[in-house]
Parts: structure tokens; sequence; C-alpha cells
């Protein structure tokens, strides 16, 4: 207890304020892990990404050859480009659509409002699972529930999902529709954080609930959106298990199912073309990195901050 | 209602006979309610009950679970309670590192675990949990900040080193952050399938989502009851989890905001 007595009050000041050692031996594990893990394998990653590697013998160098290829012959690849981001942009903003949509309509002080809450959440929680990837399969199937329920409805002819690669394509943006949960809950939070007030003062003055919308929740919710606009983005581009469950591996029918992940994983680890894959995965990386960039920049035009007004 | 309706279809599938899952897709209730379906999924395939699937995830589960929070545990606290020169740098990668795709990395993790020989092993899917997930390091960070910075000092004055602060003090604060980092640990790990299907080419290493994925592969149209009914077990335990943690699940995801 007295030990701090020996010592002048400067020099413990600047025992307080660095303490290297400790600092140091907290986070070891991160930089360990970070240069092992993360840092040394995206260099090499863009190294090999130069090259012409099977994993069996040693990596040829080619220069650009992977990204010549990659830009200009291989017509696969452009495929699945157009195929990400047909799934990047019209999934994304449907998910979070309905995810603003339900948020709204759960905040609200209901009784039992929570276990709503907990329910639609479940579906996000386990829908990453091959097992609901196999159910969502089944359902789009020829003679699945969907079918039987259009057919219930009055359609006479099914509706081949799988058989035509625009078709299949929207399974899978359904899916990722049916799995809003996470956007949904961080817009519940934020409708949360919006003053009731401005919205009984908005009614006294007479505005429809389409105004309010637009002049109050939209503008007061857009950093929120961004955020989760941001992270479902990068999500999505990375969509993996469903694709290649729903389409056994091929990316079908005709690639329509072909996202970028999964096209990379068959170049990888089915052709074991380790360096076209890793230069599909550095452009993919800077395509991200883009784009979220882009996102950020543009964001002062639409994202409203409240404390910057005043 | 209609968000449900897909899951309670594929639970009710899974009683019925594997001919009529189909033809009454429109119903339901089974009729006749059938058991065996479970019973011939459990059997497994390639000779390995569907017992030794369950148990492989499970080890892989358990090991990366406590591995990644203890580990993310002990990061936080470096970055949201002592001061050290770079601190800035390494927490700007470690923010970086979480927004990174993870296919950028895949390919020469691949190669590295390969050389070191490790294929068909847990230990590239365990291993590299070891070292801290940096969604539950900012997690972590954030519940942390939480707490008041008094209790470090009046524990200090008592003569605790940080590390011992660390143990008595933080560690039992953060069981909430824990525990949702431990819950999102479970899922990721549970449903993986990209990284068990690089690494595990024995059938008797594989993994549940595996099992399911070699199932839908074998079976193709002929025993769709047992597939559907191996496929209500897989979720089981996801289920069950999520019902008696929903509340630190829900906490977890408006605190930060990530994944899905």
């Amino acid at each position: 207890m007295s030990a701090v007595m020996g010592e002048g009050v400067d020099q413990m000041k600047l025992r307080t304020k660095y303490d290297n050692v400790a600092g140091y031996t907290f986070i070891a594990p991160f930089i360990i892990g970070f240069l092992c893990f993360t840092l040394i394998p995206i260099l090499a990653s863009f190294y090999l990404s130069f090259t012409d590697y099977d994993l069996f013998s040693s990596p040829q160098w080619i220069g650009l050859d992977n990204y010549k290829e990659m830009f200009f012959e291989d017509e696969k690849y452009w495929n699945s480009v157009k195929v990400t981001f047909y799934y990047v942009l019209a999934g994304v903003p449907l998910r979070l659509g309905v995810a603003l949509f339900i948020a709204m309509l759960l905040n609200r002080d209901l009784q039992g409002i929570g276990i709503y809450r907990t329910l639609f959440y479940l579906p996000s929680i386990i829908g990453g699972s091959v097992a609901v990837a196999i159910m969502w399969r089944n359902l789009f199937g020829n003679d699945g529930a969907i079918n039987a329920l259009l057919f219930f409805l009055g359609v006479e002819q099914p509706i081949y999902w799988y058989q035509d690669p625009i078709s299949a394509l929207w399974t899978l943006i359904f899916l990722s529709a049916w799995q809003f949960g996470s956007p949904m809950l961080i817009f519940l939070a934020g409708l949360k954080n919006i003053p009731k007030t401005y919205y009984e003062a908005a009614s006294v003055d007479g505005a429809h609930a389409g105004h309010r919308f637009f002049k109050i929740t939209l503008p007061l919710l857009s950093p929120i959106i961004l955020f989760n606009l941001v992270m479902q983005t990068i999500g999505a581009f990375m969509t993996f298990t469903p694709a290649y469950i729903i389409s056994n591996g091929t990316g079908g029918p005709l690639d329509g199912t072909l996202l970028y992940s999964l096209y990379l994983f068959q170049q990888a680890f089915s052709f074991f073309h380790m360096g076209y894959a890793s230069a599909m995965a550095w452009v993919m990386l800077a395509v991200i990195a883009l784009l979220t960039l882009l996102l950020f920049k543009t964001s002062s035009y639409w994202v409203h901050y409240e404390s910057k007004e005043e | 209602m209609l968000m449900l309706y897909p899951l309670v279809w594929f639970l009710m599938s899974s009683f019925k006979e594997s001919s009529s899952i189909f033809t009454t897709a429109h119903s339901l209730i089974p009729d006749p309610w059938v058991w065996t379906n479970y019973v011939i999924g459990w059997a497994g395939i390639g000779g390995h009950s569907f017992g030794t699937f369950i148990k492989n995830s499970f080890v892989i589960v358990v090991l990366s679970t406590i591995g990644a929070v203890f580990s993310s545990a002990l990061i936080a606290y470096g970055f949201a309670r002592i001061n050290f020169y770079g601190k800035r740098f390494w927490f700007t990668c470690m923010m970086l590192t979480m927004m990174l795709p993870h296919d950028v990395v895949i390919i020469p993790q691949y190669i590295l675990f390969s050389k070191l020989g490790w294929l068909n092993s847990f230990k590239p899917i365990i291993v590299p949990q070891l070292f801290g997930m940096p969604f539950f390091i900012f997690l972590m960070m954030q519940f942390i900040r939480t707490i008041p910075a008094e209790l470090d000092e009046a524990a200090k004055i008592d003569g605790c080193s940080k590390y011992s602060i660390f143990f008595k003090v933080i560690l039992p604060l953060l069981a909430p952050a824990l525990a949702t980092s431990a819950i999102f640990s479970f899922y990721w790990r549970w449903e993986d399938l990209i990284n068990p299907l690089i690494y595990l080419n024995k059938p008797e290493l594989y993994t549940v989502s595996m099992a399911l994925k070699m199932f839908l592969d074998s079976q193709s149209a002929s025993n769709w009851g047992a597939m559907f009914a191996m496929s209500v077990v897989s979720l089981l335990p996801v289920v069950v989890v999520f019902f008696i943690f929903q509340k630190y699940i829900v906490e977890g995801i408006s605190i930060t905001g990530l994944k899905g």
C-alpha cells in the first residue's frame, strides 16, 4: 500500500500513463493471430495472385495473366460478378426494407411484443445453417410448399424455380430477406431513440403517416440505415452456404446462382487454381473497400446527424 | 406467422413418409405420423452414426468457443483499460480485420495448414479461434467501458496487479458479454460449412453441416424424410440455446449490431 510513498509523483504518473508490458501482454494473442492469420495471408494472397499455383508444384510467376484472364477471357467470371451484383442490389434493399417495416410494426408498447421480437429474430439466427438451406431448396422445389400454396391461390401452372437462372437467384434473395432479424433489431434500437414528441408535434400540425415517415423517421434513422447498409452489403458479397447447398455446389442452373464466393471456392478447391482464386479474392477486397468508401463519402448527402445541426 | 411457416412446414415434414412429403406439401399435419425418419437418419451415412457428427461438431464448437471468448476478453481488457504505445495502431488493425472478407485469407490459410500437415484434423478450424475474434473484442470493449474505472483503482490500491484486476474484477463483471460472445461463437461454428468443407475429407471427422451436405448428395430423392429429420436434429441445439439465452442475443446484437 505504501510503496507509492517512495516514488516521485511524476514518476508514478508516467507509470500509470503507459503500461507497455501489461498492454502488450494482454493484446499479444491478437498480435500473433493478426500476423499469422490475417496480415501474412493477405500479403501471400497478393503475391499468389500473380502466380500460377496448383498447391502441388511451386508457384510460377506469371505477372498479370490471372487478372487478364479474369477480365478479358473468363465469361464465367463476369457472369458471377453479374449474379453477385444482382443479388446484392436486389437482396440488400429488400432485406433492409423488410427489416425496417417489421421494426416499425414492433416499435409499439403492446403486451407480449417481446415474444414477437424474439420469434422474428429466430430465422436469422439459424439462417446460415445447412439445414435451413436444405429446407429452402425444398420449399421452392417443383412440388414444394411454395408451389402448393400458389396452386391453392389459383396459379395452375407450377413455377419451376430452379430451372430458370433468374428465378433460382430470387429464391436466394428471398432467403436473405427472410433473415432480416439483425438489421431489424438495430433499426428497432434506433427507432426507440426518436423522441415521441416529434411525432406528436407533427400530428398536431396535421401531418399524415406518410409525411411523418419521410420527414421524421427516415432522416433521424439515416445514420443507422447507413450502418446497416454497409454491414449488410459486405455480408451479402460473401454469401456462400445457401448458394452452395441450393445449387448442390454447381452454382446452377446455367450459373444463375454462381455467386462470387462460390466461384472463388470452385476455382480454389475444386480446380486448385490457387493463384487465380487469389486474384479473385483481391478484386473482391478492392470492390468491397471501394463500395464501403463510396457509401461513407456519399453519406454526407443523405445521412442526417442531429448533432451537426445545432 | 408467415415468418415461421417454413420452419413449421419443415418440422412437420420430418414426420411424414418420405414418399408423401411432396405430394402433401400443401398440408401441415402429417398423416400418418412417422417416427422412423429419425431412426433411419440417426443411423447416419457411410457407416457413421449421426451421433459421431454431432460429437465432432461439439468438440469443435466447445474448444473454439472457449478459446475465442477467453482470448477476446484478454485483448478487450488490454485495449479498454491499459495505455501503451501503439495502441491506436493495433486497434485500427483490429477494426479493419473485422470488415475483411474471409475469402481473402482463406486460400493462404489453407496453404499454411496443408504445409503444417493439419488437413483432416480439427486444428485448422480451432486454432485461429484462439487468438481473439475482432467482433467479440469490440463487443467486450464496449461492455468494459460501462464498468466504472473506480473499481480498477480500488483493486489497485488493495495491491492488485493489472493481471489480478483482470481475473478478479473485470472477468466476473464481464459475464453478460462473455455469454453473448459464447452464444455467437456457438452459432457460427455450429453452422460453419466452408471450413469443414475445405479441411475435413474423412467422413468420420465430418461435422453436422458436412453430414447434412453428404446426405443431400447421396440420398437425393430417395429418403427425404430422414434428411429432414436430421436437419431438425441439427437445428435443435441452436433453437434450445436461442430460447434460453435470447435476452443476451438480442442485447448483443443491439449493442454492436453486426453479423447476420
